[in-house]
């Protein structure tokens, strides 16, 4: 059975979520169905001269022959997208990587950490664990959390927190985990998805507290399929490290396995 | 009184690279394809006209810090430094999936001396059924070896001449861009027993954040890619072509079958997409139909009729 599909989709929605975040449905009757949680989709927009190659978006929800993707306009790719109307085409491939273990029943409690967008590569965790638990968002501002509402529905326990203080907790997401974790850390595993600087710091409290975490790692791609080795981070082997590719042993790496020193 | 349309079938497409014959001139550029078995669910690779797997040292290679690629206008800058598995890892790892496909496989191979190209050559003559050998002597991204082979023109000779004693495969030069006339290293690869010449590799490149001041890539230079280099591309096949007898697989910044023939046009014999791979994984095949429908609408019977095919006078 095929495990990734190239087709043209069709743009069913593409609005403006918060500030210069956008939700993208898309038509997509032979990716939808293959996404796990954690799994990305690389989109190709109009050929543009000064944006040749795809876009990696984590896929966000997934359901019959649609999936979305929730993005931000960092750039020429991402702005072209953000002007497409319904009915227009993409590229996409999909559904790429190797993402989250969903949790298991009686298994361990999910305590979930976003920043940012980051929220978007968790969503059909939360939605597919049988497991329910706690989701951390964080974000320098109001505007930068997002889907809280969706998380809730899910009858998840969202916390949020912000670095101006403007929405929940003032301070680095981080915080009010490692409060939840200072209170009780045992039968509970993290997954995370945020900027590196955020991973690599839940890495290290997920070592601290010896709870098992899952890392999506943000790294810049090419050509998603793990022929370019662009997107390549330093993973455990041997006495020492070697370049792994996120884009097919990752993006979800356990935290455990990253060697940091590695990293720029 | 016309011509009647000949029917075209895949004997009209079939090119010679030294004793290698390829059903059709359309192959993946190394680097561009990983080995092959990574765009087997996205393409049947069986379509192809051959796959050039990416390149490969004695040793494993790690390769360069990130970031190692960044996008610019209609290309890519690139400084990977040619990470790979060494020739074991790659015999254990990828050759049973990749002698298993119809087409041949191309080895590219690389090496810090004289003894470790000789040594890939010999390992790779030894596993049977490799289709040929790619000789990089051209890749910008690492210190040693590489492009410093390339770049001199007895190095050059003495590359190829250590690979020609050490296997019968039929090798293929793929040159540097970055020299003053490339007929030089064109004859010497030609005179040392280079079956045929691959033009051209990256072109050396730069690319700085203004807001940091930083370079875009970890290397601080890597090689440039994509549509942006093809006229420079097409240029060195032409004039590669007038200096030597042997067949040149031309690439650099193919999307479509147009530029292909215009590479054949040039003096290519057969033509390599690369970067285009990146964003449509299609290409090669589109590239392919392309070719067919092409000489179909002029009435030619095989694609030996367009190279060097352009008229000059």
């Amino acid at each position: 059975m095929a495990t990734m599909v190239e087709q043209t989709v069709q743009i069913i929605s593409n609005e403006r979520d918060t500030d210069l975040y956008f939700r993208l449905v898309v038509r997509a009757p032979a990716i939808a169905p293959l996404v796990q949680p954690g799994q990305f989709a690389h989109v190709r927009v109009l050929p543009m001269k000064e944006a040749l190659l795809r876009r990696p978006f984590s896929i966000f929800q997934a359901a019959g022959d649609t999936f979305s993707i929730l993005y931000k306009t960092v750039g020429k790719g991402t702005e072209a997208i953000s002007r497409m109307r319904p009915g227009k085409e993409l590229s996409a491939i999909g559904p790429l990587g190797h993402g989250f273990t969903v949790p298991k029943s009686g298994g361990e409690t999910p305590l979930l950490v976003a920043g940012g967008y980051g929220m978007a590569a968790l969503y059909l965790l939360a939605e597919r664990s049988p497991q329910k638990g706690i989701v951390f968002v964080g974000g320098r501002r109001r505007v930068d959390i997002l889907c809280e509402a969706e998380f809730r529905a899910l009858g998840w326990d969202v916390r949020a927190s912000t670095e101006d203080g403007s929405a929940g907790e003032k301070g680095m997401v981080t915080e009010p985990l490692l409060k939840e974790l200072r209170r009780s850390s045992a039968g509970r595993k993290l997954f995370a998805c945020g900027p590196t600087p955020m991973l690599k710091a839940v890495g290290k409290i997920a070592e601290e507290f010896r709870v098992p975490a899952e890392l999506s790692m943000d790294e810049h791609m090419c050509c998603g399929v793990g022929v370019c080795l662009t997107c390549v981070i330093p993973i455990k082997a041997g006495d020492g490290w070697e370049y792994q590719r996120s884009c097919t042993e990752g993006p979800v790496f356990d935290a455990g396995r990253i060697a940091w020193e590695g990293m720029r | 009184m016309s011509r009647q349309l000949p029917i075209v079938n895949e004997m009209n497409l079939s090119v010679h690279i030294g004793k290698l014959k390829l059903h059709n001139p359309v192959m993946v550029a190394s680097g561009t394809f990983g080995y092959g078995v990574e765009y087997s669910e996205l393409i049947d690779l069986n379509q192809l006209g051959a796959v050039v797997v990416k390149g490969i040292r004695i040793e494993p290679v790690r390769g360069n810090p990130t970031p190692r690629t960044v996008e610019v206008a209609s290309g890519l800058i690139n400084a990977i430094g040619l990470q790979g598995p060494g020739v074991e890892g790659f015999i254990k790892k990828y050759w049973p999936f990749l002698k298993g496909l119809k087409v041949p496989t191309i080895i590219n191979i690389w090496g810090t001396t004289l003894e470790e190209y000789a040594e890939a050559a010999r390992r790779f003559d030894a596993l049977g059924s490799v289709g040929a050998l790619e000789l990089n002597v051209s890749c910008p991204n690492v210190k040693e070896g590489g492009a410093h082979f390339g770049t001199d023109v007895k190095l050059l000779a003495q590359v190829v001449s250590a690979c020609r004693k050490a296997t019968k495969l039929p090798l293929i030069t793929k040159l540097s861009p970055n020299i003053v006339s490339i007929a030089p290293y064109a004859r010497a690869a030609e005179d040392a027993g280079s079956d045929a010449l691959s033009i051209m590799n990256s072109y050396p490149a730069m690319a700085i954040d203004i807001e940091t001041r930083r370079p875009k890539l970890a290397n601080i230079t890597g090689g440039l890619t994509g549509p942006c280099i093809k006229p420079i591309a097409v240029k060195l096949v032409w004039e590669a072509a007038n200096a030597v007898k042997i067949p040149i697989v031309g690439m650099g910044g193919i999307q479509n079958a147009a530029d292909a023939i215009e590479f054949m046009m040039a003096g290519a014999t057969a033509v390599a997409v690369g970067t285009a791979n990146f964003y449509e994984p299609q290409t090669a095949l589109n590239v392919i139909a392309g070719i067919r429908e092409f000489l179909q609408r002029h009435n030619l019977e095989g694609v030996q009729e367009l190279t060097g095919s352009v008229r000059v006078k």
